[in-house]
């Protein structure tokens, strides 16, 4: 059973246990338009709340992707690195961008659910 | 009555049409304009002391006397810079033809493609040398390579690896930059052992003193703690030689000097740089790629360009903007030329020659360096360094003095059999039959250049149509106006051009001795007290080779500045949110943190919010780069105040000269309280672009800085930021000319004409787009915003298919999107007369017309002239046509004069194809074979 959060900064985790899988928005992904490089960090990189970990780049460009949440990076989306426009094709499936291990599950509690993020962004 | 016969061939709008356009304006005189414009508080008291102007033939004389001070004599000095022949017809087709060095930077790719060609063939003539198969389309130079590079293995370690090892003898001036670089970014530069701690290893081949020693042992203890390795090469040594990337290099870096470009006292020479397809993200620079058009053929592009400074910012690859285009694109033409076998013939020559040499010393009993050389060889003899350097110099040569015992002769192209005779004597030795080499040529040539194109050129008349060719696709200066805003498109005047060629300009070695480089010293000095003058600074330094080494090194001076005064914790550099992209490129590389101040509404800098985070970070408030008039094309009132509160919490104010345009001879930089500006010679002071390049980008400073200028270790100090102690020396006859003819009176009519041009076109315009941000008297400086986003709305129409659509019109497309987005700001200089400008408003009035008629439904949203801009011939003649609107509408609107039309040789390029499939160089022929 899982629970997908949503961040101000268009990312969304679903977490299960205490692993989250990230990625951006579909929302996100259409403010960028059509995406050509995704630069993911290094699995076992510790990373806090609100560090910039990945950069999209669209032609025109760069952006940074913050983490939602603390903790360790578990594993990356290998296959954007041939790929980027998954993220533009399935922003919130196929084209998820890290797996992290959650070192401050508390951080989740700040978060929106879909309804609000949904609001937020109407 | 004017005395100034040259003013009136520089100015475009004649003393009618200047009376027409402010006619228009509502204005009786210039005098009353400027007043309008200029704010009676910034506007400097008398003038400057600058001579007045004389004509073309007088000031060619003047400047002709004192170069003529220089001594020419046959370099053998080497040490990164060697004689080469400018091939006659690349020299009169490409150097000194405006088709070539008019052009502006290849953004818009639709009217760029010949010279994004060439750029191409750059990048495949380093790739395969090289053997590493991400080349970009050149650096400023090779020492500034160098640290580019080890910024690279900096970053791929992420910060994390802190030490730069140089394993062998690197030039003194590359190591002199490089330490400069590391200083500020956060790496050391050491020559100790390799270890985990290491980013990368530098190697250069051949070493300074010429050895070509085995890099296996340093490779491999490179490899073995994951160090990047780079190899910086002299180019023409790897025609004979294994390419780098096969045994190993990560990264190579150098100089394509001697591929047919003058020594030109030490510049402009493209340097190059390959990198690894794992290091792509991280290479700096201009990056030419080859995608498709609009109707799937294909066609070149500026590639990446997210990793710039432009889109970047503070987090971008580099701060370099401006690299040195032409030149890279001589040294293409050259290769082409000569193509694999000439290459080989010229560097075997050359190599035969040293060793020839080396036998002769040897077999009479010199000392000469053990083992394999190139074409440099490097004799010892003790006590006598100095009588072997005066015997060379009395007899013509300039050869290398290492130390009191060792001297250093390079031999390169333009060595002759006779000069080897000589040089024998002067070391008392005879030439002996002996083996000609002693290096085995290990490079497969089967393979070498294989490439088409490198075997297209042996007669010159194929090479002359092949540069006509390419330049005939583009759209240079010598075509028509380039509206681009913060680009100052002006006139690159004959005269001012002609010096440049000159033998005494020309063939002139940066490192001969200060004797030989009296009309130099002669011809800078007049260059500084005129700048410093204009500027209002106590001294001006010449050795920044572009804008963005201008900025890094006026930080540099504040920084030098900070720590002097027991101050150099000082690290905040306060940049408004509406400034050039180099200014947050050049701070991180100055080692400052970026604080962005807010702009408001007006587009000028919020004083609240700077007076705010002056305050906040007051303990470490190191600089405030600020732009003058603003990015927004407008003269800030508050510019002074702006300037005393940043000195008010202990910062220095760096003024960015981007727009010096519409300053010099009405106010100076100085005057208003900056205490550092940089020039853009290219383009206030007339040097062409190049295509990309050179530019040149000196730095004046208030007295307090002086001491912290950049210095050059061939001149006994250091902190250089440039290989050459003048940067690109040979180009700064062009702004001697343009300030020489002008005079002090003349350039401020310039300035006066540039803000007149820029507010009859914004006059002209406001009743069809809106105009962004204007003074308080609701005029622009020397440039204006146009609003096209109102189009997006109405009409579907962006700022892109206005750009592209003007291409059909015949012109050069303004600023696009900078510095806001979706507008266009248009510069029209004072060199454009009015019928052009003209010209070019009716355009946009007509483009707004045909979004009208998308607004009206007449034609669809995706299907009208402005989509589909720009039309080639190609579409126009196909038999199919499927538009609503005839092809005569798309290709001759408005009137575009048929017999004189320009034609653009690709349509609209696809950018998203071109990033997602990276073609950065063409693949050698067998990659071709069938099955």
């Amino acid at each position: 059973m899982s629970t997908t959060y949503y961040t101000e900064e268009h990312e969304w985790l679903r977490v299960e246990g205490d692993v989250a899988t990230v990625g951006i928005t579909n929302h996100a992904q259409e403010q960028l338009g059509d995406l050509v490089f995704v630069d993911l960090p290094a699995p076992g990189n510790s990373v806090e709340q609100g560090d910039d970990v990945v950069v999209v780049e669209s032609v025109k460009a760069a952006s940074d992707v913050y983490a939602p949440a603390s903790g360790e990076i578990l594993e990356v989306n290998e296959s954007l690195g041939g790929d980027a426009s998954l993220v533009n094709s399935g922003a919130e499936g196929d084209g998820w961008l890290y797996k992290m291990k959650l070192s401050k599950p508390a951080e989740l509690d700040q978060l929106m659910d879909k309804a609000a993020y949904d609001a937020s962004i109407a | 009555m004017t005395q100034n016969p040259f003013l009136e061939r520089h100015i475009g709008p004649g003393d009618t049409d200047q009376r027409a356009m402010l006619n228009k304006l509502g204005m009786t005189s210039l005098e009353a304009l400027i007043s309008q414009t200029v704010p009676a508080s910034i506007r400097m008291e008398g003038e400057v002391s600058i001579p007045d102007g004389i004509g073309e033939e007088a000031a060619l004389a003047e400047l002709f006397a004192k170069m003529d001070k220089n001594v020419a004599a046959k370099a053998m000095i080497g040490q990164g810079y060697h004689g080469t022949h400018v091939p006659p017809v690349i020299q009169r087709n490409m150097f000194e033809n405006p088709g070539w060095y008019t052009a502006y930077t290849p953004y818009q790719p639709e009217i760029s493609q010949g010279r994004l060609e060439m750029l191409f063939h750059f990048q495949t003539l380093v790739a395969e040398l090289t053997g590493l198969p991400i080349a970009n389309a050149s650096l400023l130079d090779e020492a500034t390579a160098i640290a580019e590079a080890a910024g690279i293995a900096y970053r791929h370690h992420r910060q994390k690896r802190q030490r730069i090892v140089v394993a062998n003898k690197v030039h003194p001036q590359s190591l002199d930059v490089l330490k400069t670089r590391a200083s500020t970014i956060g790496f050391t530069v050491d020559d100790g052992d390799i270890d985990d701690t290491v980013a990368a290893v530098i190697l250069q081949l051949p070493d300074t003193e010429g050895a070509l020693s085995n890099p296996d042992a340093i490779v491999e203890a490179a490899k073995s703690v994951n160090a990047l390795v780079i190899v910086s090469a002299d180019p023409m040594s790897l025609v004979l030689l294994e390419a780098p990337g096969s045994w190993g290099a990560d990264i190579c870096v150098g100089s394509m000097q001697r591929f047919g470009v003058p020594l030109g006292n030490g510049g402009p020479h493209a340097a190059y740089m390959a990198a690894s397809d794992a290091l792509t993200r991280l290479v700096p620079g201009r990056l030419i790629g080859e995608s498709i058009d609009a109707h799937g053929r294909p066609a070149y592009r500026l590639a990446l360009q997210t990793r710039e400074q432009h889109i970047r910012r503070e987090k971008a690859t580099s701060n370099i903007c401006t690299a040195q285009a032409l030149l890279a694109n001589m040294a293409a033409a050259y290769a082409i030329w000569h193509g694999p076998a000439g290459l080989k013939a010229i560097a075997e020559r050359i190599h035969g020659l040293a060793a020839r040499f080396c036998n002769a010393l040897t077999a009479s009993g010199f000392s000469v360096a053990s083992g394999k050389f190139f074409d440099t060889i490097t004799v010892t003899s003790a006590g006598n360094a100095e009588a072997i350097f005066n015997a060379a110099e009395a007899s013509g040569y300039l050869i290398r003095v290492i130390n009191a015992d060792t001297v250093s002769v390079a031999f390169d192209e333009t060595s002759t059999e006779a000069d080897l005779e000589v040089l024998c004597d002067i070391f008392g030795v005879k030439i002996v039959d002996a083996p000609k080499s002693n290096l085995t040529a290990s490079r497969n040539f089967d393979s070498f250049l294989s490439q088409e194109i490198f075997h297209s050129c042996r007669s010159e008349t194929e090479m002359m149509r092949l540069l006509r060719k390419l330049m005939d696709k583009d759209l240079a200066l010598d075509r028509a106006m380039i509206p681009l805003g913060s680009c100052t498109m002006k006139l690159n005047a004959a005269a001012e051009m002609m010096p440049v060629s000159w033998n005494k300009t020309a063939n002139i070695h940066p490192f001969a001795p200060a004797h030989h480089l009296k009309g130099y010293q002669v011809m800078t000095d007049d260059l500084d007290r005129w700048l410093s003058d204009l500027t209002g600074f106590a001294k001006v330094s010449l050795q920044p080779n572009a804008g963005s080494q201008g900025e890094y090194a006026g930080l540099l001076a504040i920084r030098g500045y900070h720590e002097a005064n027991g101050q150099g914790h000082r690290n905040i550099c306060l940049i408004p949110s509406s400034a050039h992209g180099t200014n947050p490129a050049s701070a991180q590389m100055a080692g400052y943190d970026v604080v962005v101040v807010k702009c408001n509404a007006e587009g000028d800098v919020d004083l609240a919010d700077l007076t705010a985070k002056a305050t906040k970070h007051s303990e470490n408030l190191a600089a405030l780069m600020i732009t003058y008039p603003s990015t927004h094309g407008v003269f800030e009132a508050e510019i002074r105040e702006i300037c005393a509160k940043v000195h008010e919490h202990g910062g220095q104010v760096y003024l960015d000269g981007a727009n010096l345009n519409a300053l010099v001879g009405l106010a100076r930089p100085g005057d208003l309280g900056a205490d550092v500006c940089h020039m853009n010679l290219h383009k206030t002071f007339c040097i062409p672009h190049g295509g990309g390049g050179p530019g040149v980008g000196p730095i004046g400073v208030a007295p307090q800085l002086v001491p912290h200028l950049p210095g050059h270790v061939v001149q006994g100090s250091n902190g250089a930021v440039s290989a050459a102690p003048h940067g690109s020396a040979s180009i700064l006859p062009i702004s001697w000319m343009y300030v020489r003819m002008l005079g002090g009176n003349g350039l401020k009519v310039a300035s006066e004409i540039a803000i007149l041009n820029a507010n009859y076109i914004a006059e002209r315009l406001k009743d069809h787009y809106p105009i962004l941000f204007t003074g308080k008297n609701g005029r622009v400086a020397h440039e204006c915003i146009v609003d096209v986003r109102p189009l997006k709305d109405s009409a579907g129409v962006s700022v892109d298919d206005v750009a592209k659509r003007l291409i059909d019109y015949g012109f050069h497309a303004p600023t696009m999107s900078w510095p806001v987005a979706g507008t266009l700001m248009v510069e029209p200089t004072e060199s454009e007369p009015l019928a052009e400008i003209d010209r070019f408003i009716e355009a946009m009035i007509a483009i707004r017309e045909e979004a009208r008629e998308v607004e009206k439904g007449t034609w669809p949203k995706d299907n009208n002239p402005l989509h589909n801009a720009p039309h080639t011939a190609a579409e126009l003649t196909a038999d199919v046509w499927s538009h609503p609107y005839s092809r005569s509408m798309a290709a001759y609107p408005n009137g575009v004069d048929i017999a004189s039309k320009y034609w653009m040789p690709v349509s609209r390029v696809d950018n998203l194809h071109g990033d997602r499939n990276l073609v950065c160089s063409c693949p050698p022929l067998e990659n071709y074979a069938v099955g």
